[in-house]
This record gives C-alpha cells, sequence and structure tokens, in this order.
C-alpha cells in the first residue's frame, strides 16, 4: 500500500496504490491525513489507477477522510477507479459525496 | 455434494494474513479456469469474511480462522469458520451500512460486498461457539485441466 500527493496550483493529487484492507487501512488513514494537512488546497483529486485491491474497508477510509475535509470546505472526487472498486463504490452510494470525475 | 478437489487453511486471526488468504483461496480456483472478475469477486468476498473474523469475531485475541474450499465442476464453494464471540443477530448484520462499530469508520458493508460478488450466502452457528460464513460462486469459466475425482494428479 502506497499514498503519494502532488500539489498543482489548487488541486491536491493523491495516488492510493498496492492493496487497501484491513491489515493497510490503518496506514493509509495515516498516511492520507498527513498529505492533507501539509498543504493548501481547494479539492482534493484521488486517483485509484494503480490500487490493485480493496475490499470495504477501503470505504470506510474513503468516508473518514470525507468527513474530515468536509469541516474544511474541501470536497473529494474519486478518479480510475478499477471495475471492482467502482462496484463497491456504486452499491455503498460513495459517489454521492466523493464523485466520480475522469 | 461430490466435489473433485477441496483444501482447508487454518490460521492465525492476524490482519497480515488477510492477503494470504485471499491470493491462496484465488489460486486454488485457478483450475477451474476463472475469468479475472470472477477471480477478483472471490478474493474479494473472502477479504470480507475474514476481516470480520479478525476484526469481530476476535476482538481482543488472536484465534484460529478456517476457510474450506470445495471445487465441483463449475461452482466454488467456501466456507470460512471461526470460534469467536459470534453473532448476535444473524439478520441485522447482514443489512447494508450495519456495523456494530460505527466510531471507527467501518461501512458496515462487508456482508453485502459478500452477497453481491457470490451467488449464494448463508450465515450460520459454529458448533460450540462462533460462526460459519458458507458462499458459492458459479463460474462461466470452462474446466482447463482436471478431470475425475479429487485424487487426480496435477
Amino acid at each position: 500500500m502506497q499514498v503519494n500527493s502532488r500539489l498543482y496550483l489548487d488541486t491536491l493529487y493523491l495516488t492510493i496504490g498496492g492493496e487497501l484492507d484491513e491489515h493497510s487501512a490503518n496506514y493509509a488513514r495515516l498516511n492520507l491525513d498527513e498529505q492533507m494537512s501539509n498543504a493548501d488546497f481547494k479539492q482534493i483529486i484521488i486517483d485509484l489507477s494503480n490500487l490493485d485491491f480493496m475490499d470495504s474497508t477501503g470505504i470506510g477510509v474513503l468516508i473518514g477522510r470525507y468527513k474530515k475535509m468536509k469541516q474544511r470546505g474541501i470536497p473529494i472526487f474519486i478518479s480510475n477507479p478499477s471495475v471492482h472498486a467502482d462496484k463497491i463504490f456504486r452499491m455503498t452510494a460513495l459517489y454521492d459525496i466523493m464523485p466520480k470525475i475522469n | 455434494m461430490n466435489y473433485m478437489n477441496q483444501m482447508t487453511l487454518k490460521f492465525d486471526s492476524l490482519s497480515i494474513n488477510e492477503g494470504f488468504a485471499r491470493s491462496a483461496v484465488a489460486a486454488f480456483c485457478v483450475q477451474l479456469n476463472p475469468t479475472l472478475d470472477e477471480i477478483t469477486d472471490i478474493k474479494t468476498a473472502v477479504s470480507e469474511a475474514v476481516t470480520n473474523c479478525v476484526v469481530h469475531a476476535y476482538p481482543k485475541t488472536v484465534g484460529q480462522i478456517e476457510i474450506w474450499v470445495g471445487l465441483t465442476m463449475n461452482t466454488v464453494h467456501i466456507e470460512v469458520r471461526d470460534d469467536g464471540i459470534g453473532i448476535a443477530d444473524f439478520e441485522k448484520v447482514r443489512e447494508p451500512f450495519f456495523t456494530t462499530r460505527p466510531q471507527e469508520e467501518r461501512a458496515g458493508m462487508g456482508f453485502t460486498v459478500m452477497e453481491s460478488f457470490m451467488d449464494t450466502l448463508e450465515l450460520r452457528k459454529n458448533d460450540n461457539k462462533g460462526v460459519i460464513v458458507s458462499m458459492s460462486k458459479k463460474l462461466q469459466g470452462k474446466l482447463k485441466a482436471v478431470a475425475g475425482g479429487s485424487n487426480v494428479k496435477l
């Protein structure tokens, strides 16, 4: 599980790669929170093209980050989910709060 | 049921074993020549079931998780069993977004995911204590190498 970030203009680009499950969730939480606290930005785009595996634990992680950013008025968008991640996101209506973008 | 091949895995309820468990089950199912999509469905369902054991069945201890997989010509049968604290309400836990630990950023979608990625899902009590999650999935892929009973040498 790897988390990388890049700030461009007013957008924080985050990539989550590897496998996101119960085992890596805590690391992902801490890492994402750290990257989100270190910069000044108006929106976040989370790119999942390098995410090889995710189960519903990933939903909990993402919703947790959404709640934190909501307090700061910062929207989060999801890009490039795998077919399976997409299925889980639709099932949980995640896109209602973190819209998918291309 | 006549299975042409079966296997059992037993391991500690440590989260680091989740990746091992889902990969091992997926590797065993490869002999039915599944599609990549079907394999990912199975991996995700196994991951959900094992996570439940790690987080909920053995909340403060490390216990044993046992996974049995049985293959028929075109169907994968999986049972994940624990000897943990059990489930109070078998109906309730299957409801989407139900979680016993809302304060922990949990989605409460584990059984919903298992249900939608597999064809059947059944929960029952393990003999003395704990839970057995039983699920199955029919594969569209065709049988590749094996014919006959479980004593076939590959």
